[in-house]
């Protein structure tokens, strides 16, 4: 039963081996959905290009339904799954400031990676970006440690703070998804937009 | 319309998987920022160790003579690297540019790529994640967290979208 490694099916030194297997077929599906481009990342945001609604979402519904079902057929146990804690005030202000970031630049850590493999002298700028404003917080921590560990709720999921099961959240997120994309399929059409 | 891309909903299927054997096989999901940070606190560790040592962020990174670069994400990283480069090897997308909409010059969209990277990589370490470790990662483990995550990230920069016309759409 699953995971793999750390349930000792497979011995703890393939973990790496099978980090780069993975990042491989992560670098190479991200290029291959046109997340090495800026404009395509960007449009999502001015409704002429929504791959990246259709693309995370299907990912995101993929894996939490494969977790599902896994755990269900018994393949996998989910209590040896990490799971994301959750720390109310950090999660919030992180993600506004990422989400600046994202409309300024057009990229987020993984998509710039694979832009600049192939070439996108633009995303390696963003890089630099990335390792400079990692060094600033590291930097800076004493001031916002703080706010770093506020709102402290532990590993929940949502499923548990709405009281419902897993299953029926990921209905609802599958729902969600499917008025997301016929939105997204509209605004496509509405909104013209050149291929780069 | 036709695209020189994959579909996107068969790329979200694929992605999807690939996540799913991240769990299935390490019990983790998938990352990014992780990955920028280990290299920098190595880098830190090399040209300055006494302070990075010292440091209360990055210095649990280096205790005990401990090498940052020995983490799952480093590997998975390079694997992003060789795999975007197959992709874009495949499609005929390998080439050095600065991609920019025509309607802005390409210092300038160099400059509003460098301050977006400041701010993400500071957000990613505030939101302990980025897309991919906290938002994508954390909505398929079904975390409240990596809810919240998302929608601030999306949220903010559909708010702020009017804002950045300019760069994008003219």
């Amino acid at each position: 039963m699953g995971p793999l490694i750390p349930n000792e099916i497979i011995a703890g030194n393939w973990n790496f081996l099978i980090a780069f297997v993975i990042g491989i077929g992560f670098g190479f599906v991200l290029e291959q959905a046109g997340f090495s481009s800026s404009r395509k990342l960007a449009g999502m945001f001015y409704g002429y290009d929504t791959v990246v609604l259709k693309v995370f979402f299907t990912g995101a519904i993929t894996a939490m339904l494969g977790l599902l079902f896994f755990s269900l057929f018994d393949w996998i146990d989910l209590s040896l799954v990490y799971v994301n804690p959750t720390f109310l005030w950090s999660a919030i202000i992180g993600g506004v400031i990422m989400g600046l970031g994202f409309i300024t630049a057009g990229f987020c850590p993984g998509t710039s990676v694979c832009a600049a493999a192939i070439g996108k002298i633009d995303a390696m700028i963003f890089i630099v970006g990335i390792f400079l404003g990692i060094f600033i917080f590291g930097e800076s921590f004493p001031l916002l440690q703080n706010l770093f560990v506020a709102g402290d709720m532990g590993s929940p999921k949502l499923n548990q703070v709405l009281g419902i099961s897993g299953g029926v959240l990921a209905l609802l997120v599958i729902l969600a998804a499917a008025i997301m994309f016929w939105i997204g399929e509209w605004a496509e059409r509405k909104f013209p937009r050149e291929e780069y | 319309m036709k695209t020189k891309y994959m579909n996107p909903y068969l790329a979200g299927f694929l992605l999807g998987f690939v996540l799913l054997m991240a769990f299935y096989f390490s019990g983790r999901g998938l990352g990014a920022s992780g990955a920028v940070k280990d290299v920098l606190v190595f880098s830190m560790d090399k040209v300055a160790p006494t302070h990075t040592a010292e440091n209360h962020y990055f210095g649990k990174y280096v205790a005990d003579g401990a090498n940052p670069l020995n983490n799952w994400l480093v590997y998975e990283m390079l694997g992003v690297v060789l795999g975007g480069f197959i992709s874009g090897a495949i499609a005929g997308r390998l080439k050095l540019r600065i991609e920019h909409f025509p309607g802005i010059s390409a210092n300038r969209r160099l400059v509003f790529a460098l301050i977006g990277g400041v701010l993400f990589g500071f957000g990613s370490q505030l939101g302990r994640g980025c897309t991919s470790g906290s938002a994508l990662t954390g909505m398929a483990v079904l975390s409240l967290g990596g809810f919240i995550t998302m929608a601030a990230i999306f949220g903010t920069a559909f708010a702020a979208a009017y804002f950045f016309k300019k760069n994008w759409i003219g």
